[in-house]
């Protein structure tokens, strides 16, 4: 009896959770409500058969339970009920299948005046590329991916000429237009998805794949990698950007184009070394930073890293945490740097410091932190000293203290909390595991040992 | 010279009984002996993979708390988790497990066809494990590349366990195989070939058709694995290109070209699919044993769940690719992939069907087994319907890669199969052991784990539609989960943890009922079938004493009307009892 009673509770029950449940579809923001209607056809049925079939067991284990001088029916077969039994559950099966297979047929067969964007992943961050104004997009190989050429495109290609390249994993795209997401991998599977556009994709690299929606509402809504592809899959994330037209044709003219890239000039250190006057009351005037002035040590740092940390003062990503107020000092140094070509100035400068290791200043039990270091090498190498393709800076010789603080930071939300900083973001995930100060004190002990 | 089966050449054939301790419990080649040795060591592991879930769930429910878990060990413990449950766990304890205790003893055999092949079965198994654990202390690490070792990242950059893990995984994979293919001739071999005289086919008890349809299944879908495990060990340590094709890794070219990582998947969907089914098979023919015993009825439709099986297991080889809709293949394989899938679960519904109208007008005896075996139908029918969502290739868009397929899976090849383990080791303890196990502690167990693992698995398909993705080792802000969801996720924690410590009751029952249970007698349940009618309990060696059993009639004369007893068992001739149902008693 009490296994009747809880066979029933329990329909009873899982149908109240699911009736009052808060944690369902996240509100739709494209054309895909044919699969959200795919979904309810599913339920409708699924949950009918749940509800008969279980209470009907329930009602045969009141009824039928074991009583004193009773006997089963003894019935081996009984065709006519096999038979109706089987009809019906076609019958449902088709109903359930019948919009299933409509829908797909629409989600392969992409409208003629959708315009694309190809979504590239690597380990663990997102690029974009739009094909320009030829509509075409240039060829890209593998084998041509270096950091000076991230997206590998064959530079004899002239459709490529003209590709726009978004070296960050935001991307905008204009409102209630159709887009094909043209899919490409460098490195291992990764899966594009986007909770509230309902369709999602993996990337496998070797081959382009692809999805496509039509975005009907504006916002930003997160893109997270949904195949495993390594130890920071949880932090592959980006965002799609859904905005008028107008907005977004201004933004997409922010970003170079691959000729843009290639006729690039490489900054001036002389007139740099003017520049970094200003820098060097706090870095120190070889780059070596001072503690005393909690500027870290400039010298050997990727000048890529540099230029990026800058970027991220002048637009407010860093040094705008209240609770940051080394950051927020430096946010306002920064700001003297007016373009882009003053930041590449000042970085061909620093470029020709001489690279001294810093002081070890910070005191902690180096075979502790070698064994937290483990996580870390997957990005900043075994050797501590960054891996640009990872977009993780140098560790190794720079200033300790430095390193410890922005950890913490990393871990509090100080840094790394603002929606655009990515890369930020991902240091933060990682911040989080170190357990308390004492672990970062080992972790940074050991990274002075490199 | 006429061919005559192994059955009938009984006297001909010396049986070796064994003299030493050594020959009896450890080189043993007595299948009874071999079953336990395997369920031993697969529970064992699976004990093991218990614990890594709960360290999984640990991260998952209460992030940033625990110092020891790390990203790294995190993807360690999922991929070792799923891994060992899935093989090293269900295929190894039901096929090795219960197809050596039962196949033998259901169709009325002194042992297995080749005693010595099943002995060296066993421990070939015990290798596979051995090098599967040993991978945990080795430099690196065990493989974090989850339980499907998707290349190009189970041996590239950016993935723990690339060096030594991933090549003892794949080392380990291929001599499980092996064990498994010398298992697996022998249990179709015996199941073809020693069954006693009048056991056909349509009288064989379903659990044994079970296992001989997941043991075909496993001698056919098995090589496939074995393949893509050799070709992605060629791939990592002789740079040979199946699965890769030319990729820039960490910022440098690794020098491959030309591979397909799509080529696994197939590889290893076109043995994974059929996987789910040699796990399931097997628990369904079980089930429809205990259903049938416990209820004191006939097998509803038993000529329909014979079919069924055989067209489940056969459909099974051509619905490989629904787990792969969204994996980049040609789209166009998603119609025919989800009309074959949609159309498996029509033969499926129709045995739980079968298995609900066995309980019709039935005289249910609620005891331990009972209770497992219809918790395994409410989560058999949860499991399955949600199938039907994972299924249909549309819904893969928004479902596939989040929590729903977790709880899916779990509900529909974790819990359901592992309920019809409890309930299949209760139900054989008796005449495994003697003895009989503790009611009262077997009752705890059940609601325990069938409660528990309804409140772990209902709220995870809800995480699923919100969308969060699985196999992240941490969610952080992610704008569209609320907070909530962090406290379903710290629930769903708490009542794994539960779940995982109530499974010492289990242990307790095994353990304090093998010391000072009450002795069992040989027929505890009133079973027609031949395991329940050997001389002696546990059977000993040899199993009949000097004649093999003759059987009349098929395995489910339960409550025969015009009979005294309310079972007749198989070995009853005609004459001595009503002749039940008609036609069990020719051979078709």
């Amino acid at each position: 009896m009490p296994l009747a009673v809880v066979l029933i509770l329990l329909v009873v029950g899982s149908i109240l959770f699911h009736l009052l449940s808060p944690w369902t579809f996240t509100p739709l923001a494209s054309n895909w409500g044919m699969v959200d209607f795919t979904v309810d056809v599913t339920l409708w049925v699924t949950g009918a058969v749940f509800i008969a079939v279980n209470l009907f067991m329930a009602a045969c284990v009141i009824k039928y339970r074991h009583k004193k001088d009773t006997r089963a029916n003894y019935e081996p077969e009984n065709k006519k009920l096999e038979t109706w039994l089987t009809v019906l559950t076609t019958i449902g099966v088709a109903a359930m299948l019948t919009p299933g297979l409509v829908v797909w047929g629409k989600f392969v067969d992409v409208p003629e005046e959708a315009h694309e964007v190809e979504a590239v992943g690597q380990q663990w961050h997102w690029t974009y590329r739009f094909p320009g104004e030829d509509g075409e997009f240039g060829e890209v190989r593998a084998e041509l991916i270096t950091m000076d050429n991230p997206f590998g495109m064959v530079p004899e290609d002239p459709n490529g000429r003209d590709d726009v390249l978004v070296y960050s994993p935001e991307v905008h795209i204009p409102i209630d237009q159709p887009v094909k997401f043209l899919l490409r991998s460098k490195d291992v599977l990764h899966d594009f998805a986007v909770a509230q556009f309902r369709v999602k994709m993996d990337l496998v690299p070797g081959m382009q794949t692809y999805l496509w929606l039509t975005p009907t509402e504006t916002g930003r809504f997160e893109v997270l990698c949904e195949e495993l592809c390594g130890v920071a899959h949880h932090t592959m994330r980006g965002a799609v950007i859904v905005e008028e037209q107008d907005n977004f044709e201004a933004w997409l003219a922010g970003y170079p184009t691959y000729a843009d890239t290639l006729g690039a000039q490489p900054g001036n250190a002389a007139v740099g070394g003017g520049l970094y006057g200003v820098c060097s009351a706090c870095h120190g005037t070889q780059g070596q930073g001072m503690q005393a002035l909690n500027a870290p040590k400039l010298a050997g740092q990727g000048e890529w890293y540099l230029r990026r940390q800058i970027e991220n003062y002048k637009k407010g990503l860093r040094g705008a945490h209240e609770d940051d107020t080394y950051g927020k000092q430096m946010a306002q140094m920064a700001n003297s740097l007016v373009d882009d070509a003053a930041i590449n100035n000042v970085i061909a400068h620093i470029q020709q410091f001489p690279d001294e290791p810093a002081p070890a200043t910070v005191e902690g039990n180096v075979e502790s932190g070698e064994r937290l270091y483990r996580v870390c090498a997957y990005c900043h190498g075994a050797d501590g000293m960054g891996i640009q393709a990872l977009n993780a800076p140098r560790m190794a010789g720079m200033t300790d203290w430095y390193m410890a603080r922005q950890l913490k930071n990393f871990r509090d939300g100080v840094r790394g909390s603002h929606l655009q900083d990515y890369y930020g973001m991902q240091m933060g995930f990682m911040g989080r595991i170190l357990a308390d100060d004492q672990a970062i004190n080992d972790l940074v002990a050991y990274i002075n040992t490199l | 010279m006429a061919y005559v089966s192994i059955a009938d050449r009984d006297h001909e054939i010396e049986h070796h009984d064994p003299q030493t301790f050594i020959t009896k419990y450890v080189w043993s080649q007595d299948h009874k002996v071999i079953a336990v040795q395997y369920s031993i060591t697969a529970i064992f592991v699976g004990v093991v993979a218990l614990i890594l879930s709960a360290m999984m769930r640990l991260q998952l429910g209460f992030p940033d708390t625990f110092s020891f878990i790390n990203p790294e060990n995190y993807y360690q413990f999922v991929t070792m988790h799923g891994m060992i449950m899935v093989i090293y766990l269900l295929t190894a304890l039901f096929l090795g497990g219960f197809g050596n205790y039962l196949i033998p003893l259901m169709c009325g055999s002194r042992d297995m066809v080749f005693p010595y092949l099943n002995m060296l079965s066993y421990w070939v198994y015990l290798l596979s494990v051995i090098i599967l654990l040993a991978s945990f202390f080795v430099p690196g690490g065990s493989t974090g590349a989850g339980w499907t070792l998707y290349p190009p990242q189970a041996i590239m950059p950016g993935t723990p366990g690339i060096d030594m893990g991933i090549l003892l995984m794949l080392a380990s994979l291929a001599v499980f195989i092996v064990a498994f293919t010398m298992g697996g001739l022998n249990y179709v071999t015996t199941v073809l070939q020693a069954r006693c005289e009048g056991m056909t086919l349509m009288r064989m008890p379903l659990s044994v058709w079970g296992i001989f349809m997941a043991t075909v299944l496993g001698l056919l879908a098995f090589p496939a694995l074995l393949v893509s495990a050799i070709m992605m060990l060629l791939d990592k340590t002789i740079m040979t290109s199946f699965f890769i094709p030319a990729i820039s890794s960490m910022g440098a070219d690794p020098g491959h070209t030309g591979g397909s990582p799509i080529l696994f998947q197939h590889l290893f969907w076109f043995f994974g699919h059929p996987e789910v089914y040699i796990v399931a098979l097997p628990a369904f023919g079980i089930v429809s044993d205990l259903l049938s015993t416990h209820a004191r009825k006939n097998i509803f439709g038993y000529r329909m769940m014979v079919w069924a099986i055989i067209i489940i297991g056969g459909l099974s080889f051509i619905v490989w690719a629904h787990h792969m809709y969204v994996s980049g293949m040609n789209p166009y394989f998603g119609f025919f992939f989800a009309t074959t899938t949609l159309i498996i679960a029509v033969p499926t519904a129709l045995k739980v069907y079968n298995w609900v109208l066995t309980l019709w007008q039935g005289n249910i005896h609620l005891r331990v087994p009972m209770l497992f075996a219809i918790g395994f139908i409410f989560t058999f029918i949860h499991g399955g319907l949600t199938g039907l969502f994972l299924g249909n290739v549309t819904i893969d868009l928004p479902l596939s890669d989040t929590y729903f397929v977790v709880a899916h899976f779990h509900m529909v090849m974790g819990v359901s199969p592992v309920l019809v383990v409890f309930g299949a080791i209760y139900h054989w303890f008796p005449k495994i052991t003697g003895k009989m196990y503790n009611e009262t502690l077997g009752k705890w167990h059940f609601w325990m784990t069938f409660l528990g693992t309804y409140s772990i698995y209902l709220p995870m398909h809800y995480l699923g539609f919100l969308g969060v993705p699985r196999r992240y080792f941490a969610m952080g802000n992610t704008e569209f989960m609320p907070e909530s969801a962090q406290t379903l996720n710290s629930s769903i924690t708490l009542s794994a943890l539960f779940v995982a410590a109530t499974q010492i009751l289990f242990f307790v029952n095994v353990i304090w009922s093998l010391k000072s249970g009450k002795k069992a007698g040989p027929n505890p349940w009133g079973a027609t079938t031949l395991e329940w009618q050997t001389p002696d309990t546990p059977p000993k060696h040899g199993n009949w004493g000097h004649d093999l059993p003759v059987v009349y009639r098929w395995a489910y004369d339960y409550s025969v009307p015009g009979y005294a007893d309310d079972f007749i068992p198989q070995t009853v001739p005609p004459d001595k009892a009503p002749a039940g149902r008609e036609h069990g008693g020719e051979s078709h």
